[in-house]
């Protein structure tokens, strides 16, 4: 997922064409507060006009507590970008307000209330402590993540790029999206030129279950694309597994074995997963 | 008559001569010689212990035989912090001598300066493979009543052996020479490496004048430039500036835009099937060229891949690419910052060498010919993937032909990396303003919205196809980037020729006509 | 119509266009100063969206000075809207 400042024509202009699988044109934090008026014209153009090829288009608009918000809903809601992510979301009152004024606008402009999704973002103490509410309780949720810049800055303590400040709140919210069968992304990595530190924070977040990370600078997408594809071998053994599992099961058999391995159904599962990454499919 | 790319050449231009008109990159190699007769190199004979040394530039210059009419030579070893050319001119405008012909390897914007020159008639021809900024905004708009001639870096040695282009007096620079004029781009607070652009001029012209900063002691190793073929030395306070000339190392591109291109052309360099053990590279120094040489290296270490050789202008990316081992030698023509005069000097697999082994066609083999994979940029592609590296979408001339061409021809695998359009202006053009290399040796474009393969080369586009990149017809990516940008207006022309594109065989690929000023 | 305040929009970025709009007095009508790095290409078809634009908010007494950098039309026209409605005061931004 890349951020894009909304008010850079340039950026924008060229957001597809880096690979991510989503772009995400920013009018909250990467925009001036005496240019949201102009970012909010420039993204309304420029999601009209500008071909993102594969890329979902994802808007984060400012908190509807700020004089922005609405003004930010009312521009970007007819255009139905793939998703609207909300920053510091603390609870699902507030989630369900947001969903209220989105849907009034939709009726509105007469879209539906099901093809656009929204993205709610973590950045503080409350939002962690409520987190499962905001991540299970909406359909139109389908995506939590956290903001770890925002949120260290809420719990009044420093930055670090080992996150140990973070930890509990990365795994808290990987917890509520996974009960909630939704996708979690991780924090940016700050630091452009810190091409291992990036690979490294990539690994530990894929490890501990976020399924996406968001970048600052094209030039990361890469290294996260590389840590979150399946290596050659990974997608062999997932391919043998998912094969043997559909003769198996054609037969009636549950559990059966590979190499002397028990293969059962989460391992089938997470095969199946590995698969869906590496865009193949078992015939 | 129309060339077989279909531009219109005509038959005699006044002051250069006649003109054959661009038939087939090979087509005229394919004879296995070439027609026309090449000049003798001048005799001379010196006596025992005879000095060269010369008191000043210009005290070198008289003993030349200055004359009007003449053709001054110069390299552009120096790039941009060369200071000579423009110091030798104004001597021989100071001397009254008119209607010089300009033989440099290259211009910059650092020769400028001259510009008043050409305005005054002191300068009435230029032949170069590059000409640039306020000169070649000058030469666009007619300042000259001769076209200027670009040529590639192997078609001048061509020129200079069948004396196109007849070199009366040669300046050369060196960063070390001796009192007998043996002398190196290698070393001194001057260095820029090596010096072979140089190497055809000292052996044809009829006076040969080494301007050295850096006086050293007899001999002057490597003889990079050998003694036999000079016949006066002079040494100055500077040669030029040395923070123009090759500083530190080349740092890779920050834009995300050429890195993403260089990404792009790497996986297609990995699959195009010329990714073997033993493969030779070539790479500019451009933005997203050189970052090609950072992916391609990542690659061949996760591979345990080892190529054959690195040639061309060479930057200290690819010397730290020897070093790794991922390569067993470079052939360096030019090199471009301070590291890689070190190692041309110190590593015996890093070789000097000269414009005649590096490019000329007519010879028995040239190393452009041996070339696996080479990638190169483009100032404009059209559809049928014909590049022009000279002139700009203003009209301007305002780039270099350089070794494009030469590479372009033998390489195995020729690959063009450029954004799909630069500030508002599409690079994929229907038809580019002035062709430099044919489209008949350009395999493959890469653009950060998709790649297109010449239609010549179907398996190369299948193995492409077959590795899940992003191929596109050149002719739908052309129209897309028209609907980003929309259609721009056309330039205006007059019917004046100020520029022929001499391809690197001698015959005419494209000429620039005037451009109207607005 | 006239603009009530003077009023700015866009940056000297590449891919971008900065423009400043005042108002004239009655009856003055439009100056239009437009410069562009594709003057040559597109001065033509910049000129047009400038005078759809300020047709379309019924703009007459006008001075607006453009100075682009290559800036995409969807671009150009976004920044000519936010100059034109911060200039009619129905929004903020900055001068």
């Amino acid at each position: 997922m890349l951020y894009i400042p909304g008010n850079n024509p340039a950026m924008i202009q060229q957001g597809g064409v880096y690979g991510a699988d989503s772009i995400l044109l920013d009018l909250e934090d990467a925009v001036a507060l005496n240019q949201k008026d102009a970012a909010r014209i420039l993204i309304r153009n420029m999601i009209r006009v500008i071909d993102f090829y594969d890329a979902e288009v994802c808007v984060r608009i400012n908190h509807l507590s700020t004089p922005f918000g609405l003004a930010d809903l009312e521009a970007i809601v007819p255009l139905q970008p793939s998703a609207i992510r909300y920053p510091k979301t603390e609870s699902a009152e507030e989630v369900a307000e947001l969903l209220t004024i989105i849907e009034k606008i939709e009726d509105r402009h007469g879209l539906p209330h099901n093809k656009m999704t929204l993205h709610a973002m973590i950045e503080t103490a409350m939002g962690v402590q409520n987190v499962f509410n905001i991540a299970s309780q909406f359909v139109r949720v389908d995506a939590i993540t956290i903001g770890g810049q925002d949120l260290t800055a809420d719990m009044n303590i420093v930055y670090t790029p080992e996150g140990t400040g973070i930890d509990f709140a990365r795994k808290r919210i990987v917890m509520a999206a996974k009960a909630s069968h939704i996708d979690v992304i991780d924090t940016v990595f700050p630091d452009v030129n810190d091409e291992e530190g990036l690979r490294k924070e990539t690994e530990y977040a894929k490890s501990i279950g976020f399924t996406g990370k968001a970048v600052i600078n094209p030039r990361q997408i890469e290294i996260i694309h590389k840590v979150y594809t399946p290596t050659e071998e990974e997608v062999r053994k997932a391919y043998r597994i998912v094969k043997e599992f559909k003769i198996n099961s054609a037969a009636g058999v549950g559990v059966f074995a590979i190499d002397g391995k028990m293969i059962d159904a989460p391992i089938v599962t997470r095969a199946e997963y590995i698969l869906r990454l590496a865009n193949v499919t078992v015939g | 008559m129309l060339n077989s790319l279909g531009r219109e050449i005509p038959e005699y231009i006044e002051g250069i001569g006649k003109l054959e008109p661009f038939q087939g990159a090979l087509t005229k190699l394919r004879k296995g010689w070439m027609d026309e007769p090449t000049i003798p190199a001048p005799n001379r004979a010196y006596l025992p212990h005879q000095s060269k040394l010369c008191t000043s530039l210009e005290d070198a210059i008289l003993r030349s035989n200055p004359h009007n009419g003449m053709t001054v030579s110069f390299h552009h070893h120096l790039r941009n912090g060369d200071i000579l050319l423009v110091q030798t001119l104004t001597i021989l405008h100071n001397l009254g001598i008119r209607e010089i012909t300009l033989a440099s390897s290259s211009l910059n914007e650092c020769h400028d300066p001259i510009l008043t020159y050409l305005k005054d008639g002191t300068v009435t021809r230029i032949f170069s493979s590059g000409i640039r900024s306020q000169l070649g905004r000058a030469i666009a708009l007619g300042v000259l009543d001769i076209p200027a001639v670009i040529h590639s870096h192997g078609g001048r040695v061509r020129s200079i052996h069948t004396g196109k282009i007849h070199i009366d007096l040669a300046i050369i620079a060196a960063s070390a020479a001796d009192c007998e004029g043996n002398a190196t781009g290698s070393h001194g607070k001057s260095a820029f490496g090596s010096i072979g652009y140089a190497v055809i001029d000292a052996r044809y012209a009829k006076q040969v004048i080494v301007v050295t900063d850096n006086l050293v002691n007899y001999p002057c190793i490597p003889l990079s430039i050998s003694q036999n073929f000079i016949d006066l030395v002079v040494v100055v306070d500077s040669i030029g500036d040395a923070s123009q000339i090759a500083t530190g190392t080349t740092r890779i591109t920050n834009s995300p835009m050429d890195l993403r291109i260089a990404k792009l052309a790497a996986d297609v360099i990995e699959h195009s099937g010329f990714f073997e053990p033993g493969f030779s590279f070539q790479v500019g120094a451009g933005g997203a060229s050189l970052a090609v040489a950072k992916f391609i290296r990542e690659k061949m270490k996760v591979k345990g891949l080892k190529g054959s050789f690195m040639l061309g202008g060479i930057t200290s990316y690819c010397v730290d690419m020897l070093n790794d081992g991922l390569f067993e030698t470079i052939f360096d023509v030019q090199s471009f910052d301070a590291v890689v005069s070190n190692s041309l000097l110190n590593n015996r697999r890093h070789i000097e060498i000269q414009a005649a082994l590096y490019a000329n066609p007519f010879n028995s083999g040239c190393i452009t010919n041996k070339i696996d994979v080479v990638v190169l940029g483009a100032l404009e592609i059209d559809v049928d993937f014909n590049v022009n590296v000279i002139t700009g979408s203003e009209g301007n001339i305002r780039g270099a032909s350089g070794g494009h061409s030469d590479t372009s021809s033998g390489a195995k695998l020729t690959v063009v990396v450029c954004p799909s359009f630069r500030g508002r202006i599409p690079i994929i053009k229907k038809r580019v303003h002035t062709i430099v290399t044919p489209g008949e040796s350009v395999h493959v474009l890469v653009t950060e919205r998709g790649i297109c393969v010449n239609p010549a080369y179907k398996e190369l586009e299948e193995n492409l196809r077959r590795a899940g990149l992003n191929v596109k017809d050149i002719h739908d990516l052309e129209i897309e980037v028209d609907e980003i940008t929309g259609i721009p207006a056309p330039l205006e022309y007059t019917d004046k020729i100020v520029g022929i594109v001499e391809y690197r065989d001698g015959t005419i690929i494209d000429v620039i006509h005037q451009l109207k000023e607005k | 119509m006239k603009p009530k305040i003077a009023a700015q929009s866009g940056t000297f970025e590449s891919s971008d266009v900065i423009i400043l709009i005042e108002p004239l007095p009655d009856h003055s009508g439009r100056k239009l100063e437009i410069s562009s790095t594709v003057m040559q290409q597109f001065g033509e078809s910049f000129k047009r969206i400038v005078v759809d634009m300020l047709d379309q908010f019924e703009l007459t007494d006008i001075h607006l000075i453009a100075k682009d950098k290559g800036a995409l039309e969807p671009t150009i026209k976004a920044r000519l809207e936010t100059a034109i409605k911060r200039s009619l005061g129905e929004q903020e931004g900055t001068m």
